[in-house]
């Protein structure tokens, strides 16, 4: 390792902009002429649209331009996809409603868009679009899943009986319920995995520029992956030729999944823009981000898991409802399906294993992927089971655990993963460790001493990055492949810039993958720039989810940097009368092994570029291209425990300790792997002490609309996290690497209220363990 | 209309702007200064915070009519030309942001906080005092961290100076 290769602690190339106030993100841009968009959204969860009278608005001060879903239909401008196809058990195919832009005839949500209204500044837009009159018919709403495919609920969409999308399986029915009925003990739960909202705390923005001249339009945007935008926003809403649509993501204030989508906004400001003859920006206020911006999780699950005589688990059954809201969402369909029901086996020999997943509609914001998507559900479910197995079963929850581990690898589980590598015993040994787990009854009896009760929880979380192989995901039923780009330009005087598909909005790309380059070529990092997020400046890509910049995209780049040296060895052998298997690349060097024959790192690149003296036949230049497809998913894994007060008198839960040993594989920056860990487990904090999305039940309104009313983790809510790592490198990608965006969000909340109802000796809690929750509980535990 | 006009990182800035301008507006699109941000729309976030009048404020909390007169510091104005202020640098060296965008309201609390509690700062009261910036990235472990870390070396600087 040099001072800034791979595993050095790096502080951030990045971040001067930002502490300087310098970070350049969409609501930054401005251009000459540009206008304003204000967005009618739907005040109610279900209705018909019996007319728009536009007259009073289009009088307002400001106004150039109003639209509505009539015009967008008219304009050809397509419907919303979702690009992963599944299939029920049936084999039919998935029961998809139609998802436009702008409403037409039907609003299935509250805070759908209906009209858009383009004005001069965006108070005018406001205030104009405050002014246009509808007509509406109020529909019966429905917001619970289990009323939702009911006899007699509320119907959303023709396409979806019963607002059924799909009921699908995985696994073997038979073999499950053989293994319960034969079992010696049966642990079963009633599971509710918690409504959140993404909240990035930058909101989502657009600004959509037309050139008629050139008939080019330019969108930037708070994306997570400009090129998946752009494709989408070509191939499917006919927005504009992929080849005259420029799409650029510059910096972007935090995504978690919620930036992935294409959105009606984004449509709208590029189509509002041709339309009106002017750029047309949109921000949200924080309001429209909560009944925007993609919700996730939402799961009701029954789940039961069998034991043999000897503790060993046997069987699993689940059953999931996902509450999809009213429009299927880009990959919405993916999430509770492959992204959960195939996490299921955890870190843990099962030899059968099912799983039911029902997907319904709902008059609610649409739900997709959010930080861990279909994971974190999938690990709430199994480690709530296995917690409160061993206290059924009276044994330590922690050697219950180990008993079951997976020991050997390859491991095939019953339910398609192949976990490639895994050491489980490691980061459980140096969890309990970090925690003093041994010395937790003399802290418990302590706490009872001043009148708290204290509690201790586990978690052995497994998850899958960095979605692949691109033929497997395909046969699955994705609409894309999931590889990722990477270009590498060694400039004549041998300074770098990598062009990576992977998208940065705040993972530190620009350290980490420069890290990578300066460990290869032994330059410094400051002599290497990632450009990133700009569809006119880099080669197509996936952009950054599903925590698989460093496992696929950094592949990538290795993948191109491995060219790259080639070629060096060439020119350098050639120069220096060598052989090219002596060509060593090291400190700014290009070296002879064994000679004292060098050349500065510069100097070959500039004969690159010179092409003096070259071999026959060498094109000049020194820049090469990759993509890099995975052989497999990566699967970090660790053990996270959650120590907790509890005061019984006024319901709060102080979280004493959390301790976090995740095996992550090889770390390129060990400091920005801890900084992805805290943020990770201070949402997956949220999830289960603080935060849940509220409807109200009756008439579909969102309740938790704002900060005042959706309760987001502050610094007083949380304590410092005490994170460590174990290693198992990875073998399926080049750099052993497995990711570390979602483990904290995946791996917590199960940790947290295992270690509440440890506190209360009460299993009855659901996410998020309010004070309101947890106090009546200490109060029936006391009782 | 009202003609405002603030002194902003120490030069008198006068517009004409409609009277409900908010401070933020002014800085982002009057000014140009983009440094400071609008996360929210109730007062929650902080991402909008500024020094005004030497205390911090949330500028989309106050009117630009009401700052007429005032001098206001924004994140743009903190740095000493090309060296960091130590709040600055102690975010970068302890990794105390990711994506960027609360962290010009975090940094201009941060100084405040640090300026009227000297150097008597730990990690509870630098938690408490943070409860109006929200962060989505840090889990604000290395966010205290870097206030800390500032804070020791903003205090050994006063008592230098003294």
């Amino acid at each position: 390792m040099g001072m800034e290769g791979i595993g050095a602690r790096v502080t951030r190339k990045e971040d001067k902009r930002f502490i300087t106030g310098r970070g350049r993100y969409t609501d930054d841009m401005t251009v000459p002429g540009m206008a304003h968009a204000g967005f009618v959204r739907s005040p109610h969860a279900h209705a018909k649209i019996k007319s728009i009278d536009t007259t009073a608005a289009s009088a307002k001060p400001g106004v150039i331009k109003i639209l509505t879903g009539a015009e967008l239909a008219a304009d050809g401008i397509g419907n919303l996809i979702c690009g992963w196809m599944i299939h029920s058990k049936d084999g039919s195919p998935m029961n998809m409603g139609a998802y436009p832009a702008l409403a037409q005839e039907v609003v299935r949500h509250v805070g759908q868009p209906v009209v858009v209204v383009v004005a001069e500044t965006a108070a005018q837009a406001r205030d104009a679009a405050d002014a246009v009159a509808i007509e509406w018919e109020e529909l019966p709403a429905v917001v619970d899943v289990t009323k939702a495919i009911a006899d007699g609920a509320p119907q959303l969409h023709p396409e979806a009986t019963n607002n059924l999308i799909y009921d699908w399986e995985i696994g073997e029915g038979a073999a499950v319920d053989s293994a319960i009925a034969g079992a010696a003990h049966v642990t079963k739960l009633d599971i509710t995995n918690n409504r959140l909202i993404p909240n990035a705390i930058e909101p989502r923005a657009a600004l959509g520029v037309y050139d008629p001249a050139e008939e080019h339009y330019t969108l930037w945007t708070t994306s997570q992956n400009p090129h998946v935008a752009r494709l989408v926003m070509s191939a499917f809403y006919n927005v504009a030729p992929e080849h005259k649509l420029r799409v650029i993501a510059p910096d972007v204030g935090g995504g978690f999944g919620s930036k992935i989508y294409i959105y009606p906004e984004e449509i709208v400001c590029l189509w509002a823009s041709k339309r009106s003859g002017v750029p047309v920006k949109w921000v949200a206020d924080r309001s429209e981000s909560f009944m925007s911006d993609a919700h996730g999780r939402d799961h009701v699950t029954h789940a039961e898991l069998a034991f043999d005589a000897d503790n060993r688990m046997v069987g699993l059954k689940v059953d999931t409802i996902a509450n999809f809201g009213a429009y299927m969402s880009l990959f919405s369909s993916a999430v509770p399906t492959y992204l959960y029901a195939t996490l299921l086996s955890g870190q843990y020999v099962i030899p059968a294993i099912h799983c039911n997943v029902r997907a319904v509609y709902t008059n609610t914001v649409p739900v997709d992927a959010y930080r861990g998507a279909g994971r974190p559900e999938a690990t709430y479910v199994l480690e709530r089971l296995v917690e409160t197995a061993a206290r059924e079963l009276g044994v330590s929850p922690a050697e219950l655990r180990r008993k079951n581990f997976i020991t050997e690898f390859p491991y095939q589980t019953p339910v398609i993963m192949a976990y490639d590598a895994g050491g489980y015993e490691a980061s459980l040994d140096a969890a309990m460790k970090a925690a003093d787990y041994q010395g937790f009854a003399a802290r418990r009896a302590d706490a009872e001493k001043r009148g708290k009760r204290r509690g201790i929880g586990m978690s052995c979380y497994i998850e899958a990055c960095g979605i692949a192989p691109s033929q497997a995901v395909g046969s699955l039923g994705a609409g894309v492949g999931l590889w990722e780009s990477a270009e590498v330009r060694v400039n004549p005087v041998g300074t770098i810039e990598v062009l990576t598909g992977s998208h940065s909005h705040g993972q530190s790309h620009e350290t980490t993958f420069a890290q990578l380059v300066s460990d290869r070529l032994g330059i410094p990092v400051d002599n290497v720039s990632v450009v990133h997020g700009d569809t006119d400046k880099v080669q197509f890509g996936m952009g950054t989810y599903g925590s698989r910049s460093g496992a696929v995209g950094m592949s990538a780049i290795a993948k191109a940097l491995d060219k790259v040296e080639t070629k060096v060895r060439t020119i350098a052998a050639h120069l220096l009368e060598a052989s090219e298997s002596d060509v060593e690349i090291a400190d700014g060097e290009v070296r002879i092994a064994g000679t004292d024959k060098k050349l500065g790192w510069h100097e070959v690149c500039l004969a690159a570029y010179t092409a003096h003296n070259l071999p026959a036949d060498l094109e000049p230049g020194l820049k090469e291209g990759a993509f890099y497809d995975p052989t497999n998913f990566t699967f970090p894994a660790g053990c996270y425990i959650c120590e907790v007060e509890v005061d019984p008198d006024t319901g709060k839960t102080e979280i004493v300790q959390f301790v976090a040993a995740d095996d992550f594989g090889r770390l390129i920056n060990p400091m920005v792997v801890e900084g992805q860990v805290h943020g990770g487990v201070a949402q997956g904090v949220g999830q289960a002490l603080l935060e849940g999305c509220v409807y109200d039940q009756e008439n579909g309104q969102l309740v938790s609309a704002t900060y005042n009313d959706y309760s987001m983790p502050r610094a007083g809510d949380l304590p410092s996290f005490d994170v460590s790592t174990t290693e198992t490198l990875c073998p399926g990608n080049p750099l052993g690497m497995k990711g570390c965006g979602e483990a904290g969000a995946i791996g917590s909340p199960p940790a947290v209220i295992n270690a509440i109802t440890d506190a209360l000796g009460n299993n009855d809690l659901t996410m998020p363990a309010t004070p309101q929750k947890v106090w009546q509980l200490a109060q029936s535990a006391a009782g | 209309m009202a003609n405002v006009t603030i002194t902003v990182n120490g030069k008198s800035e006068s517009r004409e702007v409609e009277d409900r301008t908010l401070l933020v507006h002014f800085l982002r699109d009057h000014l140009g200064l983009t440094g400071t941000h609008v996360g929210c729309d109730t007062s929650q976030c902080g991402a909008c915070v500024v020094h005004m009048d030497g205390i911090a404020v949330k500028s989309c909390t106050v009117l630009a009519a009401a700052a007429d007169g005032a001098q206001v510091v924004t994140i743009e104005g903190l740095a000493d030309g090309d060296e960091l202020h130590p709040m600055q640098a102690a975010f970068r060296e302890n990794h105390g942001l990711q994506c960027g965008f609360c962290t010009p309201g975090m940094i201009m609390t941060a100084v405040d906080m640090v300026q009227r509690h000297g150097g008597n700062l730990d990690e509870k009261t630098v938690r408490h005092e943070l409860e109006g910036n929200y962060c989505r990235c840090t889990g604000y472990h290395n966010i205290v961290k870097a206030i800390l870390d500032a804070s020791g070396k903003m205090g050994s600087a006063q008592q230098a100076a003294e």
